[in-house]
């Protein structure tokens, strides 16, 4: 199994006026290939920090951040840019559709934005994807036509559609009744069986948390289990 | 199609009414200036065309007779500095054949005509009326002045007896076409001609002085046998008339007189009516942009997520900056072809309702091709530059900030 990403001694502060506040504490923390795993904590534990720091949206104050073992904290914006395109897949609590585009268009973005323009085979693949996540009959759907369940499976088929070998979801669920949270949850597990997509999934849901493989647990600031 | 026009063209069709009012302001602008530019071009032109119609571009002339100052060199004898000007009589300008030959080799002439004028008396009866003699070559003066579609009565006919006279001259005189009037100069000179034409240049003193007679007729009256007064010039560019007029004067010797500066007062008319059409223009320019940065400032807030997400999923600051720039590109082109189409309806509908009593136009209508041109690439570089400042500020977004706020 190879490592997808490795975190180092990583370390977070906020400051403002000469007051600076560490929200992560020297985080050390490993997500190998294929791993399901679920990052829980209570609210102001450092979750939703770690998450963009593991994406790649915010730069940790201090500590190192390897992805498939190329360090990021010496890229430039652009090439950082470029490399969490590629590899990191998300998924939002509030889906974070595009409301102006179709969910096939939606689905075919992250691949759009690397080839610099729309091809068939994109939309090829992103209407496969819509299928596995039961929506072949929504592609020309906008999100503001689709239900919260339909809008977060097309972020889902939207996270995969670049084929990256992580996706880090921010509550998937958290929005979304128990019936359509278990079946999100139900639809992440499965594509991670079949692709071997590593997944780190933010959730307050115990129930769902237990039935990850592994269990990150994050309390003010610190991994302690 | 690339991503950023895609991008740029769903978020302009979502925000329908910001579009609906930046696209509004572009074309009113772009209108207003079609408009503007269309009215000062085509009544400038008719001003030029109605004053030029009986002028040459550029009259050469003999240059003054001045008096000069005879001291031997090594005289002490002091002189007073008081010198009075020389009366300039009537010359002729040396070797003037000549001069018209080169004249005429040159590219940027197109007509030359030899031109003796002078002054005379017009005598029928008792009446008497000062006039102008304009002895010419009819073939060639046609080509600088083209008398012909100025011919109220009879045909523009020089020959040794015949004779063009304006409509307020034969008016005064009471001659009609083949009338005889004695032509006398203040030296005693005399000669009879017949009235073969009369014509109408629409200027009332013209009308009331021209005399046209053949070139040696009025050589032979105004005593200058052989020799001509002044040429005529036309040039291929009028508002070169000035430039090429001081290149003949220093080829030929002679001093060269360009319509713009006989008619100064008009051209420093044309110029500020120019210059305030500039001004006008100018600030409709910046009020449109201001316009477009105003909705594009909004958008960018509204689109902030949108941002962040595009950003999350690998958008590059430079491609977001696009995006914004490409979106006020796209409502300065649309905008402007509209507002070419609304300048040119309103210019026609002006000039249908100006109309002289005779029901022509007061001026015409210019409506060319390289005035939209500009326009639209005008208005399309000032939809880019407005949409600069909206579009860094997007580019600059911190995707974690604009995801989570929104």
């Amino acid at each position: 199994m190879s490592t997808i990403i490795q975190l180092a001694d990583v370390r977070k502060q906020y400051g403002n006026d000469g007051v600076t506040t560490e929200v992560l504490h020297g985080i050390n923390l490993t997500l190998q290939q294929g791993e399901f795993s679920a990052l829980i904590g209570p609210s102001g534990s450092g979750k939703s920090t770690l998450l963009n720091i593991i994406g790649l949206l915010e730069q940790p104050t201090s500590g190192v951040i390897r992805v498939s073992g190329r360090d990021t904290g010496t890229l430039p914006d652009e090439e950082l840019t470029k490399l969490r395109g590629r590899s990191i897949g998300f998924v939002f609590q509030f889906h974070h559709l595009i409301p102006a585009f179709s969910a096939l268009e939606n689905v075919m973005m992250p691949l759009m934005l690397e080839a610099g323009r729309p091809t068939p085979l994109q939309r090829e693949r992103a209407a496969a994807l819509l299928t596995r996540v039961g929506l072949a009959d929504r592609l020309s759907f906008k999100p503001a036509k689709l239900s919260g369940g339909q809008q977060q499976r097309v972020a889902i088929a939207r996270a995969l559609a670049a084929n990256p070998p992580l996706i880090l979801a921010d509550e998937p669920t958290g929005n979304l009744d128990t019936a359509a949270a278990d079946e999100i949850f139900k639809l992440l597990f499965e594509v991670n069986q079949e692709s071997g997509t590593t997944f780190l999934i933010v959730t307050h849901d115990p129930r769902l948390a237990k039935r990850c493989r592994r269990v990150i647990e994050l309390v003010d600031g610190q991994i302690v289990a | 199609m690339r991503i950023e026009w895609l991008l740029a063209v769903r978020f302009l069709k979502e925000g329908r009414a910001q579009s609906f009012f930046m696209l509004g302001g572009v074309t009113m602008g772009v209108g207003v200036i079609v408009f503007l530019t269309s009215l000062i071009t085509g009544l400038q032109r008719s001003i030029i065309e109605k004053t030029l119609g009986t002028q040459a571009h550029v009259v050469m002339r003999s240059p003054d007779d001045e008096a000069r100052r005879i001291i031997k060199p090594d005289s002490t004898l002091s002189v007073s500095a008081n010198i009075e000007r020389r009366a300039q009589r009537l010359s002729s300008i040396l070797q003037w054949q000549q001069i018209m030959r080169e004249l005429e080799k040159r590219p940027e002439v197109t007509a030359v005509s030899p031109l003796v004028a002078g002054p005379s008396f017009a005598i029928r009866g008792n009446a008497t009326k000062s006039v102008a003699l304009m002895g010419i070559d009819q073939e060639k003066y046609t080509r600088i002045v083209p008398m012909a579609s100025f011919m109220k009565e009879g045909e523009f006919r020089i020959s040794a007896n015949d004779a063009a006279v304006g409509t307020d001259l034969a008016r005064e005189l009471g001659v009609t076409l083949g009338d005889k009037i004695r032509l006398q100069t203040a030296d005693g000179r005399s000669e009879t001609i017949t009235v073969a034409g009369i014509f109408d240049v629409g200027i009332r003193d013209l009308n009331r002085r021209w005399v046209f007679i053949t070139l040696r007729s009025a050589q032979n009256l105004l005593d200058l046998v052989g020799g001509v007064s002044s040429i005529d010039v036309t040039v291929r560019d009028l508002f070169k008339a000035e430039v090429i007029g001081a290149q003949l004067a220093q080829q030929t010797g002679l001093t060269a007189e360009s319509w713009m500066k006989t008619n100064a007062q008009l051209m420093v008319g044309l110029k500020s009516q120019s210059a305030s059409s500039y001004m006008i223009q100018f600030f409709v320019i910046i009020s449109v942009a201001f316009g477009i940065t105003s909705v594009l400032v909004v958008s960018v807030i509204q689109k902030s997520r949108e941002v962040g997400i595009l950003r999350a999923m690998g958008c590059s600051r430079r491609r977001i900056r696009h995006i914004f720039l490409l979106q006020g590109g796209v409502v300065g082109l649309i905008g402007s072809l509209l507002g070419c189409g609304l300048g040119a309806l309103l210019v026609t509908f002006f000039a249908s309702t100006a109309r002289n009593p005779d029901g022509t136009p007061i001026f015409p209508v210019v409506l060319e091709p390289g005035m939209f041109l500009i326009a639209a690439a005008v208005a399309t570089v000032t939809g880019i530059l407005a949409a600069a400042a909206p579009a860094v500020r997007a580019a600059k977004l911190d995707p974690v900030v604009a995801i989570r706020n929104v």
